[in-house]
Formats: C-alpha cells, structure tokens, sequence
C-alpha cells in the first residue's frame, strides 16, 4: 500500500518536473521565436526597399519615389553631436567615481541618480529639453535634438566607464603611485589605457540606444523633409521620418519606413554585438 | 585626452554649420492640405529652385507655430475669429477647397456603395448606431448587404482642421451632438480610435475591417478607400466628386466673414457635397523676417495660377479667379515689411 | 676644473628651480582633473535635478486651474479647457500590468531554462539571442505591431476572445467590444516582448550566483530539476527577481513609440482590454506639437510629471533591491 503511495507520489513529481522543463523550452522558444518573427519581418518588408536610391535621394513628397539620405545624414549628424557633448563629460563622471570617490557619500547619491536617468522615460527628457532649449530659442533645432540625445548617452557612459574602472587591478593604480606619478596622470595614462575597451564598448551601446530613440527628437528637432545641414533649424532624423511614413496611407512611404527600420535595427544590432565582443575578448 | 579633443572638433564643425541657413520656406499645419500642397511644392522647386518644409501635423499645429513665429505661414482648415487674428497679428487668407468624405472598410462594400445621412452619421459617432445592419443605415441602403458586426470607429488624435469642419457638419444635422460634443478641432468623442492625421485615419480605416473615419477626398482616392455617398441639405443623394465639391463652394459669400473665414459645410444646392471644406493660410501682417514671408506669397501666387491643374487631379477646387485678385489686393495693403513697404510687389 | 664646478651649480640650480616648476604644474594640473571630475558628476545631478524642476514648473498653470482633481478626473476635452489625466494613467498602469503578467512567468522559465537546462554551448548564443531583442528600438516594435501584429489579432485571436467571454459574467466586459486589433490588450503583449529580456538577464545573474552546494545538497536529497528551482534557487534569489522585475516594470511604464502606434489614442477609460485607450507617454507623444494654449501644455507637463514620479518610486524600489543584493554579498 505505501509503496503503491510512494510511486504515485514520485510519478506526479516527475510529471511536474516534466511539465514544468516543457514550459522553461516553450518560453524559451517564444521569446526566441518573437526575436526571428520581427527581424523577419523586417527583411522581407525593409529588403525589397533596398536600394542605392535610398542613400542618395531625399525624403520624397507623399505619392512619388525617393530615398532616406536627408534623414540619415540628420541621424548621423545629431547622434555625432550627442557623442561628442556626451561622452566626455561621462566619461569623467564615471572616472570621478571610480577613482577619487569610490566611497564616497556624492559618488554613491550620483550613481542612483544616473541609474534612475538611464531608465527613465526618453519623453520626458523630450519634455525637460523642451523646456529649456526650444521654448527659450523659439524654434526646433537639430541642436536641441543632440542635447536631448546626449542627456540619453550620459548615464550609459557614466555607468560603463565606472563598472570598467573598477575592473582595472589596483596593484596597477599602487605601482603607479610608488614611482611618483600623480594621480590625475595615472588615470589618464593607465587607467583609462587598461579599461579602453570597456569604455569603447560603453560609447558604442550608447550609440546604439540613441540611434533609435525618437520620442525625444519629436519635440526637439522635429523633422524636415529636404537636406539640411543647419543644426539650428529643424533637422530631419530616420526615427521620426518612419515614424511619420509608417502612419501614413502612402505606399512608397511606408516601403521607405521599413528599410528605414531595416538600416536602423541591423545598425542598432550590429553595434552591440561589436561592443559585446569587445569585452568578450577581454574577459 | 585624444576623445576630449575629437569631442570639441565635432563640435567646432557643428557650430560651423550652424549659420549655414537654406533658402528653404517654413510651413506647418493642416494635413487637409498637405497632398495638393506637396505636388505643388514638388513643381515650385523645379521650377523656382525655392524648396518648402512643410510640416503636416494637423491645423491646431500650424495654429499654434505661427502664433510662435517658428514658422513663415501656417494652414488651417478651422478659420481664426477676427477677434483672434487682430490680437496675434495675423492675416488669413483661403488658398483651396476640398471636400471630407466618410470612408469604410466592409467586406464586398465597393466605393459609392453605401450611402449615409447627417442622422446616420452623426448617429454612429455618438454610439447610438452601434452595428453596421442597424435599421436606420439600412433604411438608406435598400438591396446592400451589411454585415452585423460592431462598428469600429476612427477619429482624428490631433487637433484637426477637418474635425473642425466635421463637427461642424454634425452639429449642424444633429442637435444632439451639438450640445453633447459640440464644434471643434478637437473634442471629446464618444468612443473609436484616435489617429494622427488625415494619413493615419486612411491607415487605420483600411486596416481595420468594419470600420469607418473621415478623410480628405484625397486620401480617399489616393488609397483607394471605400468612401460613400451622402444625403445633403437639400434631400439629394450626392458622390464625392469635384462638381459636387464645386456646387457646395458655389453660394459662399467670401467677404462677409473677417479673414475670409467661411464655412462650407451643409450649403444648400441639389448637387452640393455637404461636407465641403477649404484651407486657409495664416501670415503674419509685420513678419518677423520679409524676405522669407516675401517669397511664401510668391509661392502662393504661383500656385493661384499655375497650380490649377495639380489640384483639379486630385479632386480640390481651386479658389474663384475674383477671390484671388481680392486677396492679391490685401496681400498689397495689409502686409508689410518693418519700413512700412509691402512684402508682396503685385506683378500684374 | 672650476668652469664644471661652476656649470655643476648652475645645473643644478636650474634644475632644482625647473624641478619644482614641473612639480607645481603637475599638482596644479592634477588639482584641475580631479576639480574637471567632480564638476561632471555634479552635472549628472543637475541634469536630474533639472528635469525634475522643469516638469513641476511647467505643470503649475496645470495643477493650480486642476488641483488634485486632475489625477482622477476623465475628461480629456481641449474645447472646454478640462483636462484629467484618468485616462491616460489608466491606460499607463493597465498596459503595464498585462505586460508584467505575461513577461514575468516568461521571463523567469527563460532564465531556469538557460541557467539549468540549457546545454553549456547553447548558453551564450541564446542568452545572446534574447538580450537582442531589448535592443531592437522600440519604434521597430511600433511598426511591427501596427501592421503585423495588430491585424493578426483582430482576424484571429480577438473575435475568439470576445465570443468566449461572451456571457460569462464579469469576465465578458473585459474581453468586450469591436475587434480593433489594436488596444490595450495588443499594447500590452508588445511590452510583454520588449521587456522580457531585461527580467532574463537579471534573473539569470541572480540564479547562476546561487552557492553550488545548495543545489548540490536538494539534489542529493533526490530532488527533481524543478524542485531544486522552485524550493531553493527562488526563494534564495527572491530580492534580485524582484529588483529585476520592478526594472522591467519601469521600462514599461515609460515605454513611448511602440505603444503609440498600438493603443488607439482614446481618452476613454474602458473596462475591455480589448478597446482603445491612452497611456501617458502615447498621449504627451500625440499630442504636445499641436497643444494650442497654456493650460493644454501644462496639462500635458503634468502627464510628464506623474509619469516621471511613479517610474522614479518604481526604479528606486528597483535599485535599492539590487543594492541590498550586493551588500548581501549575494
């Protein structure tokens, strides 16, 4: 009789274990299966789209044919900008709080405070730049799309440069001291040397999460629908030109904003995977 | 320290191109306007050189980025009060006319299938016409087959010149919705799916089965939606087409309101569209900067004369040959530079 | 002999003297790049600090007109100059749960399947795999759910729902109305997507830091696969799942693009998931380019504000997990 308990009671474990190893590779082939379902999609829609015109034409009026150069000369333009407003000052954040106030009380405040700015809503930053930028200058400007972006690329960069820091050895930082070199110069000539990768890898992620942020261009730069090189006038990005093609009823527009969303999530991919591998090879 | 000095070229080079300004116009507004407004745009450039930005985001936003001065002329299909355009500065003037018609999306409904009524239509958008085989559309619709499935329904999301001009429609039919919803570019719906612009109803009606919105003749010839024919004020059953457009313009009296600000909707006639709308576009009278303002109105005046045949092609009306010169006069006295000067040199 | 004797002291006087120039540079410029840090990070807090202020001072025409009454009121009407954010924060909070319900069982099975199912030269690829998909822009999910997805539900999966729930009572005014194909149920699963692999991630962390001879203890107890992870690896990793989760939830709360082009921008609060509603970030999106008059654009700051505070409590809950994670020394 206890015996036959006892079987019965290991079967139904079994089965559990069973069902619940099922599930774990159902969920997996889900999640899997979503990520091959969209990249598909994108190819077959962003592919057939693909052409040299859409690198050397501009942004067409709705009902004729044309390309995305305007649009992504815009993103290219602003996401430099971002970078270059950006990184610098994240990467001196993050060396602050790697170096000189790794127990120190600002340090610990500033890195809640950048993990907070690293996942709060890209709108709201909008709205902040908005505020600040736009309404005070009276008009949009690719420059306040680029301050907007690189308020986006900061915390990635503070926090990329910090985790990084911290990896390098101290015995590196200590020899460095024992032979009289002052700090600032032992930061710069070895610290930073040692951890280039890891910071590389941090401004490549934040290329990439900029690439194809668009809340926060709508009301900062705005768009444009001809070439333009004026960073102090409404500058045209890829993200919101798919965003206003893909809405629309045209269908050459919304072939434009699938290779549009071809180009930018094959980037977008690509750069991480780059930024992967680097650190993957240090490690 | 070599990223600190890549960082201050790039920034040097962007603060280069800051001052590098394009002889590019400025516009925002109405998307009403935007496919006649885009052809002609297209054929100023290669015929002048002069390109035009103009950003399609719905007439409450031309409204409000004129009144900002970020851009040379907004367009709005929702006319400003004169009250208004004295205290902002601005003058209005009509530049086309067009009509909005309802479009669907039901199986085996071809366009001009179905016709609806001011009752039916303002019925369906206050949800009391919950189905499409209600009794009250059937009525109008003797030997169709309509399909018992809910009605899905789309509405503009953004401030909308043609909303304006649509709720004025049902307001003027439907004494219910004036005092439940009332006239506006954008108001409080009672239900259905909001889209950005006429583009994005047009998308949504044809994505969505058994739906129905309201678009710009335009947008529903250009893509091929199902739209329907419609009863108007005198009893007759109309289709959208330029006639029916033309004859609802024909008794308006372009002088009696400040601004030209005349609302087409609901005119009487036999042939008239009921729901026929114009564009309207604002200025303002002591620009900011002439030279630009200068060349907006003559990109208007080029499309007075010469743009008639792209808009007759996607069914707008062009405004009567008498409005213009009327208009040419006042661009003459009401538009001035900061030195007193008129903007705008009549040619002819 | 004295001609050395003497340029040896001169030598040495010069550069003893240019000694202690090069020292003086050296600290002063060493003072400069420490004084160059600390302005950066001071920044960092401006920058939060700034965007805090420029939200409340941009939601006070808003606030005052309003008073508390904004946060529960439903009318969205921009003739009569009412404005109430119910419907937007509902429509926030619903979409937001639907996604953590479903992405929260995913989440978690992805993580057991890779951390104790999964064939060590699978491991990487597909951890790989599922952390592309939170690097996929959140426009791309837009796109994809409005032309795709979206019309896939409505032929197949919504009209099965609603005639299922049909006459069930309390269920059924869940599961009502017209079959859009897009709404609040669609928003919700895209979300579901775009922050699964932000669970899995941390969840994996938090799973492959549990001591091995816990679970080498469970399984010489005789334990199965599933026992050891439900009785041991979760209970142990509790806090860091739960940080992981409210990281997640404030990704989805904040989630801008793919929810515009999927929710159906109706300012109505409905009892169906299956109707169009509004969140926050969808309604500020739509609608702040066309926002004609003060009250209306304040009203939309305020949006942009609540939104801000509660994806702020939310990404404080999150992080002081974690953090009390690492001082466990995990």
């Amino acid at each position: 009789m206890a015996n036959s308990r006892q079987n019965n009671l290991y079967a139904s474990r079994r089965l559990r274990n069973m069902l619940a190893k099922s599930l774990a590779y159902g969920a997996t082939a889900f999640g899997l299966g979503w990520l091959v379902l969209i990249l598909g999609v994108l190819l077959i829609h962003g592919i057939g789209g693909l052409s040299l015109a859409v690198f050397t034409e501009n942004t067409p009026p709705p009902g004729s044919d044309g390309g995305l150069l305007n649009a992504i000369v815009g993103s290219i333009m602003m996401t430099l900008l971002a970078i270059a407003i950006g990184t610098p000052i994240g990467i001196l954040a993050g060396t602050y709080m790697a170096e000189y106030g790794r127990h120190d009380k600002l340090a610990m405040i500033v890195r809640f405070i950048n993990d907070i700015l690293l996942s709060a809503p890209s709108i709201v930053i909008g709205l902040f730049i908005y505020e600040v930028l736009v309404a005070p200058m009276g008009h949009f400007s690719g420059f306040a799309g680029s301050v907007s972006l690189a308020v986006i690329v900061i915390p990635v960069v503070v926090r990329t440069t910090e985790d990084m820091l911290k990896l390098v050895p101290d015995t590196l930082r200590e020899a460095a001291a024992s032979i009289g070199l002052p700090r600032s110069m032992m930061i710069q000539r070895i610290a930073y040397r040692a951890a280039r990768a890891g910071i590389v890898t941090g401004i490549l992620l934040a290329i990439a999460r900029v690439s194809g942020e668009t809340a926060p261009l709508l009301f900062t730069a705005l768009n444009n629908q001809f070439f333009s090189v004026n960073m102090n006038a409404p500058m045209p990005s890829l993200p919101v030109v798919i965003f206003q093609f893909a809405l629309s009823p045209y269908e050459e527009w919304q072939s434009l904003a699938w290779t549009g969303a071809l180009l930018i999530t094959f980037t977008v991919l690509g750069l991480s995977i780059v930024a992967r591998s680097l650190t993957a090879r240090k490690s | 320290m070599k990223l600190v000095k890549f960082a201050v070229a790039t920034a040097a080079a962007m603060a280069v191109s800051w001052t590098a300004a394009a002889a590019d116009l400025s516009g925002a507004g109405s998307t009403f306007v935007y496919p006649v407004l885009a052809k002609w745009a297209d054929q100023y450039k290669k015929d002048t050189g002069v390109g035009l930005n103009y950003q399609s985001i719905g007439s409450g936003g031309g409204i409000k980025q004129i009144k900002a001065k970020t851009v040379v002329f907004g367009a709005t299909d929702a006319p400003l009060t004169g009250k208004d355009l004295d205290e902002s500065g601005l003058a209005q003037f009509p530049i086309i006319m067009g009509g909005i018609v309802p479009v669907v999306n039901l199986e085996g409904i071809k366009p001009g299938d179905l016709t609806l009524d001011g009752a039916t239509l303002s019925g369906i958008y206050l949800g009391t016409i919950k189905k499409w085989d209600d009794a009250a559309i059937a009525k109008l619709n003797p030997g169709v087959k309509l399909p018992s499935t809910a009605i899905a329904l789309v509405h503009r999301a953004d401030a909308s010149g043609t909303t304006f001009n649509f709720t004025y429609y049902l307001s003027a039919v439907n004494a219910d919705w004036k005092s439940k919803v009332g006239t506006n570019t954008a108001v409080q719906w009672p239900g259905g799916i909001g889209a950005k612009g006429n583009e994005g109803v047009a998308n949504n009606v044809a994505q969505t089965k058994g739906s129905i919105g309201y678009v710009e003749y335009a947008y529903a010839k250009q893509n091929k939606l199902t739209f329907t024919k419609m009863i108007n004020k005198a009893g007759k059953t109309v289709s959208p087409t330029s006639e029916s457009f033309q004859a609802g313009a024909a008794s308006a009296d372009w002088k009696s309101q400040p601004g030209y600000g005349v609302i087409l909707a609901n005119q009487p006639g036999d042939a008239s569209w009921p729901i026929t709308a114009s564009t309207w576009i604002l200025v303002h009278k002591q620009p900011a900067d002439a030279a630009a303002l200068g060349e907006a109105l003559k990109f208007f005046a080029w499309a007075y004369s010469k743009g008639q045949d792209a808009a007759k092609a996607l069914d707008y009306i062009p405004m009567p040959a008498s409005v213009v010169a009327d208009i040419e006069k006042m661009w003459g006295t009401d538009i001035k530079d900061a030195s007193g000067k008129p903007v705008f040199a009549l040619t002819h | 002999m004295s001609e050395v004797a003497l340029s040896d002291t001169t030598m040495a006087a010069s550069t003893s003297r240019s000694r202690a120039q090069v020292l003086k540079r050296l600290r002063s410029s060493d003072i400069y790049f420490r004084q160059l840090t600390r302005l950066s990070v001071l920044l960092v807090l401006g920058l939060l600090s700034g965007v805090i202020l420029a939200l409340v001072i941009g939601s006070i025409p808003a606030l005052k007109t309003f008073g508390f009454s904004f946060v529960y009121t439903e009318v969205w009407n921009p003739v009569s100059e009412q404005f109430g954010a119910l419907a937007p924060v509902y429509g926030t909070l619903v979409t937001s749960a639907i996604a953590m319900v479903i992405a929260v069982p995913v989440g978690l099975m992805v993580a057991f399947f890779l951390t104790e199912l999964c064939p060590m030269v699978l491991r990487r690829p597909i951890a790989i795999a599922i952390e592309l998909l939170a690097g996929i822009p959140s426009i791309i999910y837009g796109i994809w759910g409005l032309f795709i997805f979206a019309p896939f539900l409505q032929k197949n999966v919504q009209p099965f729902l609603i005639d299922t729930f049909d006459g069930v009572p309390g269920l059924q005014s869940l599961f009502a109305g017209p079959p859009y194909g897009i709404g609040m149920l669609t928003a919700g699963f895209i979300l579901a997507i775009m922050v699964l692999p932000f669970i899995t991630a941390i969840s994996r962390d938090v799973f492959d830091a549990v001591p091995p001879v816990l679970k080498e203890a469970t399984y010489g107890l005789g334990c199965t696969t599933w026992e050891v992870f439900k009785h041991v690896i979760l209970p142990f990793t509790r806090v860091g799942v739960i940080g992981g989760v409210m990281l997640a939830l404030g990704r989805a709360l904040g989630e801008t693009m793919a929810v515009t082009f999927v929710i159906g921008n109706a300012h109505t609060v409905s009892a169906s998931i299956l109707q169009p509603g509004t969140t926050i970030s969808a309604s500020i999106a739509n609608e702040f380019t066309e926002a004609v008059g003060d009250l209306y654009t304040s009203s939309l700051i305020a949006l942009g504000l609540i939104l801000f505070v509660i994806t702020f409590i939310v990404l404080a809950i999150a992080r002081y997990m974690l953090l009390r994670l690492q001082q466990q020394g995990r």
